[in-house]
Parts: C-alpha cells; sequence; structure tokens
C-alpha cells in the first residue's frame, strides 16, 4: 500500500491552505506529519481522506487516481483528536458501524469487532455506550473502529492529545504494534516532536502549508535542512543565535567565542546561524571542550526527570535542558555550559551548511 | 489570603455508602499554609476535582469540615467563600474591551474605580497584555483569552484563595511553557493562596512549591518537586512523576534477600515492615546497560534524540532503562545493573526501605 502526492494544492475560497506538496507515504512504518498548529497537517489529512476537494494535483493510492473519488470509496479511516463515538450505539455496534455499511456478513463482523477489541483491551465494555467511558476508553473505541475495518490508509491527527499524559504515554508505546502487519499507510499528525521520534518511522515537518523535509524520523531529526525545519523539530525550541566566522573561530554577539571544528571548519568567512538542541547546553560543566555562556535565568520549569531553564544572554533568550532536578533561582546569574560540536550552522538564507 | 484546612473529609457521591470504594474521596487530612502555591496532582477520575468543588463550595462533603483560617466554611455557599477560580475554558465577556473584562470581578464588588484603574493597570502589567486593553475579547487568540481569565482571577487582592483548574488545557502546545511559568511569576509576586489542579505532571511541578498527589480518592505523598522525583513514598507517584515513570518491579523476600526474577537486588538500605506484596521501584534514569548483572532481552530501543528509551524483559517482566545513547539492537542479549542507591522496596505500594547513608 502507498499513498501518492503529486503537486497537490488545497484552497478555500482563494486562500492557499496547501502549496503544492508532493510525498510518498507507505505502509510498514508510521507516518508522521509534525508541524505547529495551523502548518497545514489536518489541511493535508482531509485532502488525502477525500473530505476536502484537491485545487490541484493529483492523489494516487495503490496506483489508482483517487483524486476525485470520495470518502466512502476511498476505503480509509480516521480518527480525530475529539473522540468521535455514535452516542446512542453501544461500543460494539459503533466498532461494528464501519463494517455493517460495508456489508460484511454478521458472523465476520463478530469476529473483527472482537478481536479489535480484545487489542485494544475493550472487551468487557461491549455492551456500554461511549459516554459510561472514560476518555482514554472512548478513543480506544474509536481507534477499534479503524483497526476493525482493515482500511487501505488509517489517518490519526493528535489522536492522544485530548487524553492525560500518562495515558498518551501507554497508547502511544502501543500504537505502533497495533498497526504493525495490518498493511495499511498509517499517517499520523503531531504537534509534539518527542511524539514523532518515539513513534520513529519516517516523519514529514510541516511549516505553512507545505512539507518542507520528509525522511527518516531519527534522520530528520539529527539533519534538519533548514532552520525552519530545526524549529519544528524541537521542544523546548532550539537555541538560534548569529555568529560571525573568522577562520575556525566563530564569535557570538555578545563576544563568547570558539573555536569551529568538522565541516563547519570549512565554511567561508561570514555571518551565520548557529543552532544548538536545549538538551546540549547543560547546567554544569561536563567537559573541558564546553563553552560557557553567562545568563540569567528568566524560567525554571520541572518534567518528572528533567529540568530546563530559559536564560537571558545580550539579547538573546535561551534554553538548557537537563537531566535530573536542578534548583535554579528565577533572575539568578548562573553559567551554562555549551557543547559546539553538537551545533548546526546555516546560511543566511537558512539552509543547512555543517 | 488565608490558610486552608480540610480535616477528616470524606465524600460519596452515593446516597448510603457501604464500603470504601463507595467513596470518591476516602479520608483528607490536609493544611494549605497562607500564601503557598500547591498543585493537586492526579489521573482523571482521583477526585481532585471533587476535592476542589468541596473547597469552592459547589458540594457540600458528606463528612469532614472546611476551615479558613480557622474559621468553618463547610456549609458556606460559594458565593461566601470569598475565592477565585479559573476554569479549563476561559470564562470572559466577548463584547468588553480587556480593560472592562479585568475590571468586572472588582466592579462587581463596589470597588472605586480609581483604585480599579489601578489594580487592572498592575495585573495587566504582570501579564503582559498592556497592549491589549482596549482590544475587545472577541478578537483575543485562545491563549490571550485565558490570559485575560487567569488576570480576571488574580485581580482581586481580598479572596482567600485562588484555584486554577486544569487551566492550560485549550492552549496550544508550543505556548503552554509561556503560560506555566508566567502563573510561577505570578504567585511569586502576588504570594497568595493558589492551587492548581492538573493532571499534567509538568505544570504541577513548575507551578508548586508543594505537590499533592492523588490516587483513587486519597492522597498518596505530598512533597515538593524534588522529593515527588527522587523518593517517591509510593509505587503510584513512581508511575506517576517521569516520563518514563518508575520500573515497578514484582520481587519477593527472602531471609534478609530481595529477589527479582531469581536473583538477589540490592536495595538502598533497610528494609522495613513485613508482609504483604512486594515490589522494587527504581526509575529508568538508574538502570544501566552492563557486562554483568540480570540477564536481559531488548524489545524495542527509541532514540528520543536527547537519550534513548531502552525496554527489555527480564524474564517476563518488561524493565526500561533511559541511556545517553543505545548501541544495542532489537533482540540483544544485555545484562541490567541497577543503581543501588536509587533501588527500593515497596510493600503494598507503600515506601519500605530506609535511605542509604
Amino acid at each position: 500500500m502507498s499513498i501518492e502526492l503529486i503537486d497537490a494544492t488545497k484552497t478555500v475560497r482563494g486562500i492557499t491552505h496547501i502549496k503544492p506538496t508532493s510525498l510518498t507515504l507507505e505502509t510498514g512504518h508510521f507516518n508522521v506529519l509534525l508541524g505547529q498548529t495551523g502548518a497545514g497537517k489536518t489541511s493535508l489529512i482531509k485532502l488525502m481522506a477525500g473530505l476536502d476537494p484537491l485545487a490541484s494535483g493529483q492523489i494516487i493510492m495503490d496506483g489508482q487516481d483517487v483524486s476525485r473519488l470520495s470518502t466512502q470509496k476511498r476505503n480509509i479511516s480516521l480518527v480525530h483528536q475529539f473522540f468521535v463515538n455514535y452516542p446512542h450505539m453501544t461500543v460494539f455496534d459503533n466498532i461494528a458501524s464501519p463494517l455493517r455499511v460495508a456489508g460484511m456478513a454478521k458472523s465476520e463482523i463478530e469476529g473483527r469487532v472482537q478481536e479489535a477489541a480484545d487489542i485494544l483491551q475493550l472487551a468487557p465494555m461491549l455492551a456500554r455506550r461511549p459516554q459510561e467511558l472514560s476518555g482514554g476508553q472512548q478513543q480506544r473505541c474509536a481507534l477499534a473502529r479503524a483497526i476493525a475495518k482493515e482500511s487501505r490508509a488509517v489517518f490519526l491527527d493528535e489522536p492522544l492529545a485530548n487524553l492525560d499524559y500518562k495515558l498518551r504515554e501507554e497508547l502511544r508505546e502501543q500504537l505502533p504494534e497495533l498497526f504493525a502487519g495490518r498493511g495499511a499507510v498509517v499517517v499520523y499528525a503531531t504537534s509534539e516532536p518527542e511524539e514523532a521520534l518515539l513513534l520513529g518511522g519516517r516523519t514529514a515537518l510541516m511549516d505553512d502549508g507545505v512539507v518542507t523535509q520528509f525522511g527518516r524520523t531519527a534522520e530528520i531529526y539529527r539533519k534538519p535542512a533548514t532552520l525552519t525545519a530545526a524549529r519544528v523539530f524541537s521542544d523546548p525550541p532550539i537555541n538560534a543565535a548569529e555568529i560571525t566566522k573568522t577562520g575556525t573561530q566563530a564569535r557570538l554577539a555578545t563576544g563568547v567565542t570558539w573555536e569551529v571544528t568538522g565541516a563547519a571548519a570549512g565554511l567561508a568567512d561570514g555571518v551565520y546561524t548557529m543552532a544548538i538542541r536545549p538538551h546540549h547546553v547543560t547546567p554544569v560543566q561536563t567537559d573541558t571542550q564546553s563553552v560557557a555562556l553567562n545568563g540569567v535565568v528568566q524560567v525554571t520549569e520541572l518534567s518528572g526527570s528533567e529540568s530546563s531553564a530559559h536564560f537571558q544572554m545580550g539579547d538573546d533568550g535561551w534554553v538548557s535542558l537537563a537531566h535530573g532536578v536542578h534548583p535554579y533561582e528565577v533572575g539568578e546569574d548562573h553559567a551554562f555550559y555549551m557543547d559546539p560540536s553538537k551545533a548546526f550552522y546555516f546560511a543566511p538564507d537558512g539552509s543547512l551548511v555543517a | 489570603m488565608a490558610k486552608i484546612t480540610l480535616s477528616n473529609l470524606r465524600h460519596s457521591y452515593m446516597p448510603n455508602p457501604s464500603g470504601p470504594d463507595d467513596y470518591a474521596l476516602k479520608s483528607i487530612d490536609l493544611d494549605w499554609e497562607d500564601g503557598g502555591a500547591y498543585a493537586l496532582l492526579g489521573p482523571s477520575g482521583c477526585g481532585k476535582s471533587t476535592l476542589l468543588n468541596i473547597i469552592s463550595g459547589l458540594l457540600v462533603p458528606s463528612e469532614g469540615r472546611i476551615l479558613f483560617d480557622g474559621r468553618d466554611v463547610t456549609d458556606l455557599p460559594p458565593d461566601q467563600r470569598n475565592i477565585a477560580q479559573v476554569f479549563q475554558f476561559p470564562v470572559i465577556y466577548d463584547t468588553m474591551t480587556v480593560r472592562d473584562n479585568l475590571a468586572f470581578p472588582l466592579r462587581n464588588r463596589g470597588v472605586d474605580e480609581g483604585r480599579i484603574a489601578g489594580r487592572v493597570a498592575e495585573i495587566a502589567a504582570m501579564l503582559d497584555v498592556e497592549a491589549m486593553l482596549d482590544v475587545r475579547a472577541a478578537h483575543l487568540s485562545p491563549d490571550n483569552k485565558q490570559k485575560i481569565s487567569m488576570g480576571r482571577g488574580l485581580v482581586r487582592d481580598d479572596v482567600n484563595v485562588v484555584m486554577f483548574d486544569e487551566p492550560l488545557t485549550v492552549i496550544d502546545p508550543h505556548l503552554k511553557w509561556k503560560l506555566r511559568s508566567k502563573l510561577k511569576e505570578l504567585h511569586q509576586r502576588v504570594r497568595a493562596t493558589m492551587i492548581y489542579v492538573t493532571h499534567d505532571q509538568t505544570e504541577a511541578l513548575t507551578f508548586a512549591d508543594q505537590v499533592v498527589v492523588m490516587q483513587d480518592g486519597e492522597v498518596v505523598q505530598i512533597g515538593t518537586p524534588v522529593e515527588l522525583f527522587e523518593r517517591p513514598q509510593h509505587t503510584f507517584v513512581g508511575h506517576f512523576i517521569g516520563s518514563p515513570g518508575m520500573n515497578i518491579l514484582p520481587a519477593s523476600e527472602d531471609g534478609g534477600r530481595i529477589v527479582f526474577e531469581g536473583q538477589t537486588v540490592p536495595v538502598e538500605g533497610a528494609v522495613t515492615g513485613t508482609g504483604g506484596m512486594t515490589q522494587l521501584g527504581i526509575r529508568p534514569e538508574f538502570v544501566t546497560l552492563a557486562d554483568t548483572g540480570l540477564p536481559a532481552r531488548v524489545r524495542k530501543v527509541s532514540d528520543v534524540g536527547r537519550h534513548a528509551v531502552v525496554e527489555t524483559v527480564v524474564g517476563d517482566t518488561p524493565v526500561k532503562a533511559v541511556v545517553d545513547h543505545a548501541e544495542v539492537e532489537q533482540g540483544a542479549e544485555v545484562h541490567l545493573a541497577f543503581r543501588q542507591d536509587q533501588t527500593r522496596l515497596y510493600r503494598d505500594g507503600w515506601l519500605s526501605t530506609e535511605a542509604s547513608q
């Protein structure tokens, strides 16, 4: 199975929502659409699902041009951020409904519903109505419907966004296993970089209505093609600052300097944007190669096992992320240490150069 | 502002509760100190909304009393408790300007216009919304609407407590951290007693000096963010705080030894208590892949960028490790080492080892 977009675009009342986009999504792994709210993830899903018409271009599913086919004829499933179930039907009937619409035999319907319910641990609740279930169970019911249907493509549009984070953690672990070996192309939209990394597979970075980069998730994370891509794929936000390179030396506006190594050493002298992920800026010095950044702590956050500090240095805001609990005082001067070998360098046009 | 005391609180939504399971709140004794920043953290259905409604007066508890500065308010309706609340969804008047929205709670109580103007200016400055004071609320983005909603909760300086009920639910993920930290900063400035209800550990740990963790209608631990991470008093706290949460492993006692999957595992210090169901607790951050130790098989490796989560199985038990670089692949046979001073024993869920010296 595959879904191929060829120069697909979408406009609504003259406003472009999706710029010409070409992309091939395949089965066997998750295809993550990663972008901030408003980047076009839902718009793109609606095009592929046939809920919105193309303005131009084509959509090919498994070699068949489906550009003008209705949603019903594309044989797809869609799970939204909000739990969509039929309130007047039992969980069983909710899962069975697309199978009944397809005219499947009763005995086969029962087998498929039971299997999907077992996988999603809904078997004891098949006779209940959705409103008697918790939020997590309601969303599992929507997922079970998608699984039972055995469609050609499954679109998951931020399906975990409205769940408690612990439940989110559990379902996120289970999802790739649920869909493994089922043959459907799985497309998963999220605004959270960490979610993309945990789901693995391939990731399409989206920004302003267009896919800016597509490839193996971990590779894109390690090699963002543009500064925008690096920003989309970083939470907390990636640190970015202008540097001047002279010889082998890089200099920030604040006067902090370091020796550039590796591919960056070969760059022509000039002005670049350096970007470094928050976890490469730490509150304790870990090796002698690190560069000290002296800032004023603005904001601190703790997320269970990690702590982050937002600090001001010169005109720029920086973020540090470290394991464990670091007690910062807001307003204090604090030294942070950056590992410059982990920095990305971007040309003035935003493209990655080293 | 006031100190809030919850004394012997129990609540059941049933007319004739018979056992502990019939209670949404099982037994709560708590003091919220005047001026403190508290979070009430737990999953859906743990009783935190019930507790919030009891404090605000929307619900009268089946048993127990609520005191504000020693004064019994258990039977007072919400409007006589003098509290401010900020809800999940912005509660503002779309047709009014931001300025009038912020002034509303004060005008409502007949505060003179001069004082209102001063107070509105002060709150607007704290929230960085001065530039939008004359904009109609209808024109604001969702996060700015919720900011104004927070401002309305903070504008009165005579309330006993300000309560936030999952206030960041509708905020875009990329803007959440700004509001999270804004709230913390606001607390440091106004020093009001604040209670922040959430299921999100980052929100709770960032905001609060003291976090009250609830599960199944009970308080399982009250502690600073550091205490909750470093020494969970209950397996639920270990599981709920941290991503991924603590490994909770079935264990047995054999003489003085703790045995997991047939192997002796040294724990942090002396074991306390006897009997009950015993489990080992160790955070994935303190499990390492080693040359010797517990034999395990790698089930899955997730590269999260800044570290990798290695999911292994020891016997039939899943054990996770968080490592800087994963140089192993799915299916590999490895050994796990547990850092001893971070390995704890739990008995029926409760911590049952003394800290290492």
